[in-house]
């Protein structure tokens, strides 16, 4: 078990230099969420998302950042993985894998340690561009912080095993990000993240409260905007613990799929 | 311990089915432990399949395979620590440098050669800081290469690794090879320049339709008749040519009758030619 733990280790510093290395995938899974915070706040803003207890304005910058920080959790962690696993398994990186000792425990580490860092250094520098590009206060409560801490370890742990869940559906590499990206994009459009959460008909927010992507975004809205906008939400609640249970459950659906799944190799592909 | 103490890997009645088409089919072959041993064949012929099954990643269909006295099916991590795979074609991104892979590489095993040494032995020392996507093919092929030995294997298997060496490298990778040789290594190599397996092999086994031809040390396989001499001449500007097992004193008869005979040649069919006979005849049957 050490060994494997060790190895574990090894694998995760070889895993994140070799994804800073890549240029298109920091882009598309890492800046991705911070551009479009930059967008939604330039695009919008002159409009008014609602309201605090003293009457000030929720600009578009504060609106939008619980939103790009769960959607980084989503992409750094759902879409990264499968993506990258998908390719791994089809330009033969995981076929010399498995003919080496290689423990498969350490190999995930690896991953998952690459999609913590990745995913911890996103949710950092859009904190960063908020407050200090966009003016957005942050909170000054330990409760909003833990909220978001927990959210956000929870989120992409979730998302993480998800796709090494969805990693063996795409029969090719290429066929990866065809069969990921969509599936990504639309948790996003009907979860909240892009569009206002309660702008939505009933019966979507319904289908969407499936999903793990909305409660993420819950949870970070929790964690960041004003107490009054919880009207807006389903319940009129942030209902911090169904957001738990909802991530729980998807988390162990991700356990069992993964182990169901995973394979090095499809054998006598 | 193991049946098979002096094998390093036996195959008997090897059979590979995909759909009602057999890529390998019934295959029977013994590799004793410190011995080169290729598989030659023409394209298609089960060289790669037959290698594959042995390294476990496939499963075969019938038939007994034992590798390092472990069914490949159920080898666990510690088998594949005594093993050293280069496979036909391994084409990963590369986002990491030759050094940095192969210090990687190396963690994984228990008694792993150095990393620099290893860089040197197929002369890479040069690139040892570039990413491997910035390098040429034969220079990938290299890092392979690096990557099959780096574990220290008991066991090697090589499958087509020189593919695209330049005539230099091809030799410094023979003289790699004859150390891991000399440091007991069992090698399976499959190759389709017949030069390097004679250099390399202590015995070959010819491979065409998935079954075995032939099989035997450089120097026997084919049988006598497929080494008789060919001795080739001209006569009044006509080429002559005549196989026999006495070719002194054909040539000899030459001389007495026409004096120094013009375009004189003596050849000992190389490997080549023997393999190239063997596979054509079989083409011709099948
Ligand atoms: N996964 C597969 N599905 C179906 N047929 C396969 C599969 N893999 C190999 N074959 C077939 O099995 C035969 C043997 O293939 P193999 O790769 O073992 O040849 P090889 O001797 O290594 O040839 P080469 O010298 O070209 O590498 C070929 O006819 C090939 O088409
Ligand atoms: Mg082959």
């Amino acid at each position: 078990m050490s060994r494997t733990l060790a190895l574990g280790a090894r694998r995760i510093g070889y895993e994140i230099r070799a994804y800073f290395r890549q240029g298109d995938a920091v882009f598309f899974g890492f800046l991705f969420p911070i551009v479009m915070l930059t967008i939604f706040a330039v695009a919008f803003s002159e409009a008014e998302f609602g309201r605090d207890a003293d009457g000030n304005v929720v600009s578009a910058a504060v609106f939008y950042l619980p939103a790009m920080l769960a959607a980084g959790v989503l992409l750094s962690g759902l879409q990264n993985m499968a993506l990258d696993i998908a390719t791994e398994k089809s330009d033969g990186t995981l076929k010399r894998l498995a003919g080496s000792p290689l423990p498969v425990i350490s190999y995930f580490m690896g991953k998952i340690g690459q999609v913590l860092v990745s995913g911890i250094l996103q949710a950092i520098l859009l904190l960063v561009i908020a407050a200090v590009a966009f003016g957005v206060d942050l909170p000054d409560s330990p409760e909003r912080w833990l909220t978001f801490v927990w959210v956000f370890l929870l989120g992409i742990a979730t998302s993480a095993i998800l796709g090494i869940g969805l990693s063996g559906i795409p029969r090719s590499g290429k066929s990866a990000s065809a069969v990921i990206i969509p599936i990504v994009l639309v948790l996003q459009f009907i979860s909240g993240v892009y569009l206002q959460f309660s702008m939505l008909p009933d019966w979507l927010q319904n289908v969407a409260s499936v999903f793990p992507l909305k409660w993420m975004a819950q949870g970070m809205r929790s964690a960041f905007l004003p107490d009054e906008l919880k009207v807006l939400e389903q319940g009129e609640t942030w209902n911090l613990p169904g957001i738990a249970i909802v991530l729980a459950i998807w988390l162990i659906v991700g356990l069992v799929l993964a182990r169901l799944s995973f394979r090095w190799i499809r054998k006598d592909s | 311990m193991t049946q098979h103490t002096g094998h390093a890997v036996s195959v008997r009645g090897l059979r590979k089915q995909y759909g009602s088409f057999a890529a390998v089919d019934g295959v029977d072959f013994e590799i004793v432990r410190g011995e080169t041993f290729a598989l030659l064949g023409p394209n298609g012929a089960g060289k790669s399949t037959t290698i594959e099954i042995l390294e476990g990643y496939r499963d075969r269909t019938s038939g007994e395979v034992s590798v390092l006295g472990v069914d490949p099916q159920k080898g666990g991590l510690a088998w594949k620590a005594r093993l050293g795979i280069v496979l036909q074609d391994s084409g990963e991104s590369g986002n990491v440098t030759v050094r940095e892979q192969l210090s990687h590489f190396a963690a994984l095993y228990p008694n792993p050669r150095g990393v620099e040494e290893t860089i040197a032995a197929v002369g890479l020392e040069a690139k040892a800081g570039t990413l491997i996507r910035r390098l040429s093919g034969g220079q990938r092929r290299r890092v392979d290469v690096a990557l099959g030995m780096i574990g220290r294997p008991e066991l090697l298997f090589l499958d087509e690794p020189t593919t695209g060496f330049d005539p230099q490298a091809r030799r410094q990778f023979w003289s790699v090879i004859r150390s891991l040789k000399d440091d007991g290594t069992t090698i399976l190599l499959t190759t389709h320049y017949l030069d390097e397996a004679a250099q390399l092999s202590d015995r070959v086994g010819i491979i065409a339709g998935g079954t075995l031809l032939d099989i035997g040390t450089v120097d026997q396989i084919g049988g006598a008749d497929a080494r008789v001499p060919v001795v080739r001449w001209l006569e009044h500007g006509v080429l002559h040519e005549e196989r026999t097992t006495e070719p002194g004193r054909l040539t000899h008869e030459l001389v007495a009758r026409l004096g120094e005979p013009e375009g004189l040649e003596v050849i000992r069919p190389s490997l080549e030619d023997v393999y190239l006979q063997l596979v054509g005849s079989h083409e011709v049957l099948a």
